[in-house]
């Protein structure tokens, strides 16, 4: 196409590129393997060859198993209420109805807003005092709009308490499902609604029958990207909650294991895990996107 | 026929009317999304008298600066901070991103194959799980605890969405205006210059607002890479959050500030925004 010296030049212009991907993702990330396989503790590092070690005992160390289902109960509650919210907006926002590019513009604009700022108004929000004459917060909008019986603890709830956390973050985040969902709703043809009124059907069925499946790719990439989100969340837990044990995830236990309690091999087998758990969620959507776009 | 024709007509007044029903979730909808916003705002603007958690739901008297005063005071130099740190490191992933995704798009090369996947998935990748090579890497090199580091790290790091992004908007330039430009003799970068870089402004647009956003609010790698005098707001805001001396009140007022310059972008730019997110290809 171009010829051989300006084909030179192309390459000289990646190849810093290539080389600072290579070095600084793929081979930090091999070299973090290879600290996860040491016995480094402390300030010095020691490479001593530790087998796996670290992983046996983080699958064995009950902090981890809290994280795992701290993670879950996030996971679970952050893709699904996103998904739910976003599509119930964008099913709204799709009947074009008066102000639709304002309420668009709302509904996004928390994804302008960084994870700290959100934890910072929300656990302000989320005052998890419940006696009468501590009342702050939602509680106290809850309990003057008589809705007591939604008084609770937010994220001091036992056990639960990762939920309240995950309701901010689909706050935050539930205006990029919606703003996924609606381009999808708006990809569907306007041929094909016609066809099913003049069927008789009604919109709900439209919708559950013709519509719904076809946003099955959208729900896809929206579950992978929020899934990868909520798998490594960490600012946004610091900032709702600190550093609590009953509240804690493993991006937090990385962070204090290794730059507080100098345990650097434990630190990066928590690095890796969450490393494969995203690589779980993401090499199949990158095989199956990039080989259907190699078919285009 | 005419019964049919007013029975469809009366059914989509019917349909009409009922569309306005959905206005209501729509504005529960819109409380649930304003409420931090209104907190935020409201708290910020009392006085200090005023504060106190039973009223937090009342409008403030007047419209105070006390609590931006002291919290702009505060957070003042991580502002700096977060400005010198974000402008340097969005322009030049923008610049490089730009290069790269021009490269790619126009010219496979042995590999090139397999650099999209492998950027692609230097997307996604948790930071935890090269955080501490890196920690390590910028401190043998002399930049740890300074922002000219920070800005490297969200630079190498942000080469994959800046060349992807670019990448799938130069496949869109027609082959006709390529071929155009060769047979005027233009070469490799003649071409970029000439027939790239003029069609360029969107995608410029949108990967300076996408690096400028995720860099200003960006945690993980200025807690980490950072010392408390070149901490970004992000981390100065966290701490202030977490003090107890510090009044609610300002905590807010700070957390607009903070908020307030992505904000504005979005507000001025939202457009682009929107854009580069609905082209999918933006990671969240």
């Amino acid at each position: 196409m171009f010829a051989r010296k300006e084909k030179l030049y192309g390459f000289l212009l990646v190849l810093p590129s290539i080389i600072a991907v290579g070095i600084f993702v793929y081979g930090f990330i091999a070299w973090s393997v290879r600290v996860s396989l040491s016995d480094w503790v402390g300030l010095t590092a020691d490479y001593t060859f530790a087998g796996l070690r670290n992983y046996i005992e983080l699958f064995s160390d009950p902090r981890f198993h809290v994280d795992i289902r701290n993670t879950v109960i996030f996971t679970v509650v952050f893709v699904l209420g996103a998904l739910i919210i976003g599509l119930f907006l964008a099913i709204l926002l799709d009947q074009r109805l008066p102000g639709e590019g304002f309420f668009r513009g709302l509904f996004l604009f928390p994804m302008a807003i960084s994870f700290i700022v959100t934890g910072v108004v929300w656990r302000w929000l989320m005052n998890p005092a419940t006696s009468a004459d501590r009342l702050s917060g939602y509680n106290l909008l809850f309990d003057s709009l008589g809705l007591d019986f939604l008084i609770n603890q937010w994220h001091l709830t036992p056990t639960y308490g990762m939920a309240a956390i995950a309701m901010t973050a689909i706050w935050q985040m539930s205006g990029y499902t919606m703003a996924l969902y609606l381009g999808g709703l708006r990809a569907v043809p306007e041929e094909l609604r016609e066809a099913a009124r003049v069927d008789g059907a009604s919109e709900f069925q439209m919708y559950r029958r013709i519509i719904l499946p076809l946003l099955w790719p959208v729900t896809l990439s929206a579950v992978i990207i929020l899934g990868h989100i909520s798998l490594k969340v960490f600012d946004l837990i610091i900032a709702v909650a600190g550093k609590q044990l009953p509240l804690d995830v493993p991006s937090i236990y990385m962070w204090q294991t290794t730059f507080d309690g100098l345990f650097y091999g434990r630190g990066a087998s928590i690095g890796i895990l969450l490393l494969i758990s995203v690589a779980f969620l993401i090499i199949p959507y990158l095989y199956y996107s990039l080989r259907s776009e190699g078919e285009e | 026929m005419s019964t049919t024709s007013s029975s469809l007509s009366s059914s989509q007044g019917r349909r009409f009317q009922r569309r306005y029903l959905l206005l209501i979730p729509l504005i529960l909808m819109t409380i649930f999304y304003l409420i931090p916003l209104y907190v935020m705002l409201v708290t910020g603007f009392k006085s200090f008298e005023e504060v106190s958690l039973q009223t937090m739901w009342n409008l403030p008297s007047g419209i105070h600066f006390d609590n931006y005063i002291e919290a702009f005071e505060k957070l003042k130099p991580h502002l700096w901070n977060s400005l010198i740190m974000v402008i340097p490191a969005a322009i030049i992933s923008s610049i490089i991103g730009s290069i790269n995704g021009f490269v790619l798009a126009r010219w496979r090369f042995p590999g090139s194959k397999l650099v999209l996947p492998l950027l692609l998935f230097g997307m996604f990748i948790p930071y935890q799980s090269v955080i501490i090579p890196l920690a390590v890497f910028m401190k043998n090199i002399g930049l740890a605890g300074s922002i000219p580091g920070l800005v490297l790290v969200h630079v190498i790091y942000g080469i994959p969405i800046t060349t992807l992004t670019f990448y799938g908007y130069y496949m869109t330039v027609p082959k006709e205006l390529v071929e155009a430009a060769k047979i005027d003799g233009a070469g490799l970068l003649g071409t970029y210059w000439n027939i790239f870089i003029p069609v360029s402004a969107p995608a410029f647009v949108v990967v300076l607002i996408w690096q400028f956003t995720s860099a200003w609010n960006d945690f993980l790698f200025a807690v980490i890479l950072t010392g408390n005098k070149s901490w970004p707001v992000t981390v100065a805001l966290q701490n202030m959050a977490g003090s107890q001396i510090i009044a609610g009140n300002v905590q807010m007022a700070g957390s607009l500030l903070a908020a307030l310059p992505t904000l504005l972008v979005y507000i001025f730019l939202g457009r682009y925004f929107l854009r580069g997110l609905m082209a999918g290809s933006l990671k969240g």
